[in-house]
């Protein structure tokens, strides 16, 4: 089933939509202070309902909008079908999950959010997104030797 | 425009936040996921012949735009519209925080850690120079991060986020609750 039809666009124009998506998502970690350091120390102190309300709000939504998607067999505005590929196993996702929850407390900031705090001027926090680019490439070069 | 300046509640950006999914996969089949873009500046800026980083990065440029789009969504929020008022936590965290001798809690990170004058101290070297190493390197071992993960994953009910979603958590609690006090008391 196609919901739109919207003429392909190719290159940069092709992916503007994507930049306008990043905006509304980045506005709404921000606004939401889903990248407040703060409210991460709170989260994981179980000392506030912030940061759950809203996992508890948009995992649902998006649970939803999945099953839709799979019922109706709705395919993207291009017509292309839409795939969501399983997430294998492996043993990295709980020890590397376990690295990452340590950075996540120190930075105040997952991935996303580390974005989010570069472009709120935060400026410092580039340092930690350019460290985070090196976590990833030391992960990349020892990835043969770990578990 | 007061809206823009005040935070905003759960059930206002959680709900958005929620809506990224479908947006994502209906506009060109795009799964939400983060991290991603970390490997993507590895394999552009230096490969080094290492399998994971010998990859079309350019195909992924989606992800690219998606992130820039984050930081202007930053800017925005955090920059543009900053919330004037300090943040409206719980008591016993501005209470635990006091403690450890924090005193403002304006803006997003507090004013008196995240600065360029303490990155080169042992506090600032955890903070953000290891803190954000281990990002870096425990995402890309785990396959994902918070929305990858935490929001795709949880979404598209794959047990594999689950697990991945309660190991950050664990990490963070651990980190939060032991080793917080003792970088913050340094």
């Amino acid at each position: 089933m196609q919901l739109f039809y919207t003429p392909y666009h190719s290159g940069i124009m092709k992916n503007l939509k994507y930049l306008f998506v990043g905006i509304v998502f980045g506005l709404a970690l921000t606004k939401g202070e889903a990248i407040s350091w703060f409210r991460m120390q709170e989260m994981f102190h179980f000392q506030g309902f912030h940061m759950y309300g809203i996992f508890m709000t948009a995992v649902p939504i998006g649970a939803i909008a999945i099953l839709l998607i799979r019922k109706l067999n709705i395919h993207t505005f291009n017509g292309e079908a839409i795939d969501i590929p399983k997430k294998p196993y492996h043993h990295g996702i709980i020890l590397g999950g376990l690295i990452f929850g340590f950075g996540w407390a120190l930075t105040g900031a997952c991935p996303g959010p580390l974005y989010a705090q570069v472009g709120a001027g935060y400026g410092v926090t580039l340092i930690t997104l350019i460290s985070a680019v090196a976590g990833t490439w030391v992960y990349a070069k020892l990835q043969p030797r770990l578990p | 425009m007061d809206f823009l300046y005040k935070p905003w509640p759960w059930y206002v950006a959680g709900p958005i936040i929620g809506l990224t999914v479908p947006s994502l996969l209906l506009l060109g089949n795009k799964r939400l996921g983060i991290s991603s873009t970390l490997r993507q500046f590895c394999a552009a800026w230096y490969p080094a012949n290492i399998p994971l980083l010998k990859y079309d990065w350019k195909k992924d440029s989606w992800n690219l735009y998606f992130v820039g789009g984050i930081l202007i969504g930053g800017f925005i929020g955090g920059g543009l519209f900053e919330n004037p008022n300090a943040t409206e936590l719980s008591q016993n965290t501005i209470n635990d925080l006091r403690s450890l001798g924090l005193a403002n809690f304006h803006g997003l990170l507090p004013h008196e850690l995240f600065t360029w004058s303490n990155l080169l101290t042992w506090q600032g070297f955890f903070l953000m120079i290891a803190g954000g190493f281990m990002i870096g390197f425990g995402t890309r071992y785990a396959r994902g991060c918070t929305s990858g993960h935490g929001i795709f994953g949880l979404s598209s009910l794959q047990w594999t986020s689950l697990v991945a979603i309660i190991s950050f958590f664990i990490g963070g609690i651990v980190c939060s609750y032991f080793i917080l006090p003792i970088i913050l008391a340094s």
